[in-house]
């Protein structure tokens, strides 16, 4: 079996087992790459209809293209859109000028613990990859939080021959990571090799463009001619720089991202 | 590179402080797959605590392994060669954190066995070795590292590889090499060592190069447990992923625990017309008959198939924190199959770092303890021996919502 096909045939085997285990399940969808091929994986596994709600946290900072792309694919492949917004946040004026990480905790992580309240999910399903980061390089693929959505990091669940944490206490939920195993340029092969639509932020104009999104206000493109898929995967190829080097998120201050992520961050 | 070669995983395991970061580390840098911004961070976070720049924290990221300089929790990162790309997957080398080294090992194709030239075989080189052999891991190379500090010397070497080659054999792993190496000065690593021209063998390098990726069980009599069934439209699709041999259409099936036979109707891929499925693919199938399937269920066909049965022998390794009674109940998962279950008999209660037996016959399992063990499950599971094939002779022990053994068959 080809690389690929491992990588996708293990994924489709991890989210249709967190569905038959938990049933109440949700997808986070951020539009990026990463989770728009997983929710073109999960089209896979059930066969184009998905049983369970996609997410979208909004946090009124998003670029323009993501809105367009969010509103065309989600009524295209028929999904059931959450759209969830910590409007309290924002009405407060909270922003990413004054402090990233209230800025992320609270529009993002806080408007996701709403949602999950709301939706009484057990499960949700995140596009992250360990080779995104250090932290999430630590990742399982089912990974507990607790009520206060704290991820425990220095005692998490042993995981092996496919085995995974799916039973969870009733005010736990679990994360579920169907892409840990990808690679940035795995991702690329793959959108290359189904013709998956992505948004155009990616490909380059005027010399710049993006390599991972998010908030307007926090991404920043980086140099680059790659203005189709194969450049793309050509410039990974000999690339020196890492993907979220472009993210402010993660660069506010030392373990910025360990913080971000034991408050229940993705 | 081609692009259709697999990455290979591999485990680096071994006694704490005995150099698994550092080669890590090694390796990274001299096969130049680190990124410039990776290499800043990892400076930067060396400098503030006051420290020379440290390799470890490539891998070691979370605070609180880097303060302390240990690993606590296993992690997976890539490098690649000229030949193949690598999944490294590191794993920490403490006594607390051995479930996390099993979750890491768990996942590997290979393992490298490193051990500290200066200090010999310790308790984790063989408890980690143990369990390698356990998870069923033959790829072994084992490094002797640090050979700076014993001056390069060929006799420390012959007589750590003596003492390591002797262990190894009791637990029937036979290592495919032995490599003198300085992890931290980079002898033996990417580069042949100057200062060990009595070395003639292979760099760590080449021997990744040489190993193989795990062979496929596509050549085995087809078995697909049952993970899910869809209602899509009309059909009935039956989830899951194909563990041994092809399932095809037209094939005649049976389905385990019933014994129902069926025939396979069509092969249901989204978007995608094909009349077979092989071992690894996560498929769907239609039977041409209604035969009553649910999830746990074993479909099969074929010379070989699984043995249907309510009582079989293994070997467990105890992962919780507390103690296990024999008495106490316990979830059995083997593949998609979950059933109560009890340990009618501990009948050896093992040391798994020196593998003594500390009792016979015991009431209790310990944390790290390896118990050979009866087990009797309330209702028959469709299982082989691991030998025969992994994905249906290995399994977990779960309480509490929790992990706490893993278990291999070994007598069906």
């Amino acid at each position: 079996m080809k690389h690929l096909d491992r990588l996708e045939n293990q994924s489709i085997y991890i989210i249709r087992e967190a569905y038959s285990q938990f049933k109440k399940v949700a997808m986070l969808w951020s539009i990026g790459k990463d989770s728009t091929t997983l929710l073109w994986l999960a089209r896979k596994a059930f066969y184009g209809k998905l049983p369970f709600p996609v997410m979208h946290l909004d946090t009124g900072y998003k670029f323009k293209e993501i809105y367009e792309f969010r509103d065309k694919y989600a009524k295209e492949w028929g999904l059931d859109l959450i759209v969830s917004k910590n409007q309290k946040a924002l009405d407060r004026g909270v922003s990413p000028t004054k402090g990233k990480l209230e800025c992320c905790t609270e529009l993002k992580t806080n408007a996701l613990k709403e949602a999950i309240a709301q939706g009484a999910f057990r499960a949700l399903y995140l596009g992250i990859r360990r080779d995104e980061h250090g932290i999430r390089a630590k990742e399982r693929y089912f990974s507990p939080r607790d009520e206060d959505f704290e991820w425990n990091y220095k005692e998490q669940p042993p995981e092996l021959w496919d085995q995974y944490k799916t039973k969870a206490k009733d005010e736990e939920h679990i994360r579920v990571h169907p892409l840990l195993g990808w690679r940035e340029i795995d991702v690329w092969q793959y959108i290359r090799r189904e013709d998956i639509p992505i948004v155009r932020l990616y490909f380059a104009q005027g010399g710049k463009r993006y390599r991972s999104i998010g908030c307007e206000t926090c991404c920043n493109p980086v140099e680059s001619t790659a203005d189709t898929i194969d450049k793309i995967i050509e410039e990974l190829k000999t690339s020196k720089v890492s993907e979220r080097s472009g993210r402010a998120q993660d660069k506010e201050s030392a373990y910025m991202m360990q913080k971000l992520r034991s408050l229940g961050y993705m | 590179m081609k692009s259709d070669v697999n990455a290979l995983k591999f485990v680096i395991v071994g006694h704490v402080d005995h150099g698994k970061s550092t080669l890590i580390g090694r390796l990274f840098f001299d096969t130049d797959s680190l990124s410039a911004d990776k290499m800043e961070e990892v400076k930067a976070a060396s400098k503030d605590l006051g420290r020379q720049t440290e390799f470890a924290f490539l891998l070691d990221h979370l605070r609180e392994e880097r303060e302390q300089g240990i690993t606590i929790d296993t992690a997976q990162t890539f490098f690649k060669t000229k030949k193949r790309e690598y999944v490294i997957i590191d794993a920490p080398g403490h006594r607390e954190f051995v479930k996390n080294m099993i979750t890491g090992a768990s996942q590997a194709e290979a393992a490298v066995l490193i051990i500290d030239v200066d200090q010999g075989v310790q308790e984790q080189t063989r408890r980690h070795a143990y369990i390698l052999a356990m998870l069923g891991l033959e790829q072994v190379i084992v490094i002797l590292n640090k050979m700076d500090l014993v001056g390069f010397s060929k006799d420390k070497f012959e007589q750590v590889r003596t003492e390591a080659e002797k262990f190894l054999q009791s637990i029937n792993i036979k290592a495919k090499f032995y490599i003198p190496v300085s992890a931290i000065k980079g002898d033996n690593v990417a580069k042949r060592s100057k200062n060990m021209k009595w070395y003639d063998g292979l760099t760590v390098l080449e021997s990744l190069d040489a190993l193989q990726n795990r062979v496929s069980a596509e050549n085995k009599a087809p078995v697909m447990p049952v993970q899910d069934i869809y209602k899509i439209g009309e059909k009935r699709i039956i989830a899951g992923r194909i563990e041994a041999g092809v399932i095809k259409k037209g094939q005649k099936v049976k389905i385990l625990p019933s014994g129902e036979d069926t025939e396979v109707k069509s092969i249901e891929k989204f978007l995608q017309k094909t009349d077979k499925s092989v071992a690894g693919e996560s498929t769907g199938i239609t039977t041409s008959t209604p035969a009553f399937l649910e999830r746990g269920n074993i479909i099969c066909a074929g010379d070989g198939q699984p043995t249907l049965t309510d009582s079989f022998r293994a070997n467990i390794f105890w992962m919780a924190r507390e103690n296990f009674d024999k008495e106490q109940k316990i979830t059995l998962r083997c593949a998609t199959q979950e059933i109560s279950c009890k340990i009618e008999k501990i009948v050896k209660r093992m040391d798994s770092s020196t593998l003594e037996v500390i009792e016979e016959d015991a009431a209790t399992l310990k944390p790290l303890e390896v118990g050979e063990v009866l087990i009797k499950t309330k209702r028959a599971v469709a299982i082989k021996r691991f030998n025969d094939l992994e994905e249906l002779g290995r399994f977990v022990l779960v309480k509490n919502e929790n992990t706490c053994a893993g278990g291999i068959i070994t007598e069906v």
